[in-house]
């Protein structure tokens, strides 16, 4: 059975007579131990997909099925039990201020009615889980933001949930200490097989560690499945955009734009041939190289360029045939690099 | 440079000033506590909205608020006899003192809980708190610094309002600065008084100050 299951979900705001459709038919099927995706610009409806989940957002059409159980079918006090056993973080951690760490780490297990003494000792099991077994008596305004998203990970998975839900919670944080967490969160999907679903809207979070993924552009899902197709292969121009390194939002190359593009997409066998040497050579025709990186997708380099090409129409389809054949993926890229 | 008796008399009088506003103070918080939570809670924003009882909250508060407390210690005159069987002297003057300072409070515990960050109520939700439990374990929790600066603001201004009650024979240091300061010109003791008032204040305020400085986690 499917962990999460989201079928034909719509949403729908009433903001005084004005309607907003957050969402719009959305169908998502999330299997037990994924670390699922969910990549979108701002406003795109990720939030409001993810709070759909546990259901603190009521959907206005479709459904939400946890491991079968729909959502909607649940009475108000079920439905809080379910949600105490899902676990979620955010951006902003949301930790009590007023509590220290290991009595935030004890909350969860305070509102399901746990008893004090096992409280405390899942927690400091926890707080040896996230790295923090020092922390224990600091207050949050103590703590770094890593740490803070440290706690808000413990505090999230002391009822032993089997789904843990994200809303951009490395979007507060800074290139090491993201890349920390996500190692954190992927330690924790391997150790405990607890079903992630990671709500971005930075690509190299979902290159990084997750497994597949979903792309919502203004409240619709424009394209769906593993991470290393879409990222070798995206189809929607919201997948192209936010591949293409969007999230540099300044770029000095704009004079170049005017020439056709291609990106083209390699993995570690193919690297260490000469390709564009190659290109050069067999066409005799120039070739700009206008941006080169190499990322980590589901833990295997891959390298990404963007190239530029001769003007003639049909050298440029030869040479796109020839890096076809050397087993590239090549797509056109028509926004702006 | 007084006699026995106007010492005795002082002395009296702190305790009665103390009396009418501690007691006052408290009976105010456990009336405005509830309402000030259940206009947080039927707020357009709270836990479970309801435009009827918030509407009906907010009136009653801004209406006993909008009385001078003078005006309203004279019209509560009869309800006050009815409550404590007569309308003078200290545990008379707690009742106006109660009903000025409940929606007083309603509304310092309003604007308290409404600081508290949306994203901690959010995250208390998708643990499965109900809404009983947001209110109790989250809220009046993080909230507790502004509850216990309002209490102690609240305390500062019913210990000045129990002073005024003394021009309507409301007991405590401020009927014995009206009696003799004012009646029979004895400025000294007018003056005594006074300094006792802001010496009571400056108490009030500074262990309030000190009590918060001391439970607050959030920065050092
Ligand atoms: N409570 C709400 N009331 C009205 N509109 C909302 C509400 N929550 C979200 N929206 C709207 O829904 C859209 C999607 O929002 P959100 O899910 O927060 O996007 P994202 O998380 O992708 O940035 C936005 O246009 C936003 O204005
Ligand atoms: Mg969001």
């Amino acid at each position: 059975m499917s962990e999460i299951v989201i079928k034909n979900l719509t949403k729908r705001y009433e903001i005084r007579g004005n309607e907003v459709i957050a969402l719009s038919g959305i169908n998502i099927t999330i299997e037990k131990g994924d670390i699922y995706g969910i990549i979108g610009m701002s406003g795109a409806g990720k939030s409001t997909l993810v709070r759909s989940i546990n259901f603190l957002e009521k959907p206005t059409e479709g459904q939400v099925l946890i491991e079968g159980v729909d959502l909607a079918e649940l009475s108000e006090k079920q439905l809080r039990k379910k949600r105490s056993e899902i676990g979620m973080i955010f951006q902003n951690f949301n930790l009590l201020e007023q509590k220290n760490v290991l009595e935030n780490i004890c909350f969860p297990l305070e509102i399901t009615g746990s008893k004090k003494r096992e409280a405390r000792e899942r927690a400091k099991e926890l707080l040896h889980l996230v790295h923090l077994e020092d922390k224990e008596r600091a207050y949050p305004s103590q703590l770094s933001g890593g740490q803070k998203q440290r706690v808000a990970i413990a505090r999230a998975l002391a009822t032993n949930p089997n789904i843990l839900l994200c809303d951009e919670a490395t979007s507060a944080l800074d290139p090491q200490t993201t890349a920390a967490i996500l190692s954190l969160l992927r330690e924790i999907n391997e150790k405990l097989g607890i079903t992630i679903v990671i709500i971005t809207h930075q690509m190299s979070v979902v290159t990084e560690i997750c497994n597949k993924v979903a792309v919502i552009d203004n409240g619709r899902l424009v394209e769906e499945g593993y991470v290393k197709d879409i990222f070798e292969n995206p189809k929607s121009d919201a997948a192209k955009v936010l591949i293409s390194g969007k999230e540099i939002r300044f770029t000095p190359l704009e004079h170049l734009d005017s020439s056709y593009k291609v990106r083209i997409v390699f993995g570690e066998n193919s690297a260490y041939e000469p390709i564009i040497s190659n290109v050069i050579l067999k066409f005799q025709a120039p070739v700009n190289i206008l941006k080169a990186d190499t990322r980590n997708v589901n833990g295997r380099a891959v390298g990404e360029m963007i190239l530029s090409l001769p003007d003639e129409e049909e050298l440029q389809q030869s040479i796109i045939t020839y890096l076809r054949e050397k087993g590239l993926a090549v797509t056109e890229v028509t926004e702006h690099v | 440079m007084f006699d026995a008796k106007v010492i005795q008399m002082l002395l009296e009088g702190i305790k009665d000033t103390l009396y009418m506003t501690i007691v006052s103070t408290v009976v105010g918080y456990a009336l405005g506590l509830p309402l000030g939570i259940l206009l947080y809670v039927s707020s357009d924003k709270g836990l479970k909205p309801n435009a009827v009882l918030y509407r009906i909250g907010d009136f009653v508060c801004n209406i006993i608020r909008s009385i001078p407390f003078l005006i309203l210690l004279i019209l509560l005159i009869p309800f006050t006899r009815l409550v404590v069987g007569q309308s003078y002297g200290s545990t008379a003057t707690i009742v106006p003192l109660v009903i000025c300072a409940a929606p007083y409070i309603a509304r310092v515990v309003e604007s308290a809980l409404n600081e508290v960050d949306g994203g901690v109520i959010e995250a208390a939700r998708a643990m499965g708190a109900s809404n009983l439990q947001i209110v109790f374990k989250v809220l009046l929790v993080e909230a507790r610094i502004s509850l216990i600066t309002g209490f102690t603001i609240t305390t500062g201004l019913l210990l000045g309002y129990s002073a005024m009650s003394g021009t309507v024979g409301g007991g405590g240091l401020g009927d014995i600065a009206v009696r003799y300061g004012y009646y029979r010109w004895q400025t000294d003791i007018m003056l005594v008084t006074v300094v006792l008032l802001i010496l009571i204040f400056q108490v009030i305020q500074n262990l309030g100050t000190w009590i918060a400085r001391r439970l607050d986690h959030r920065k050092r």
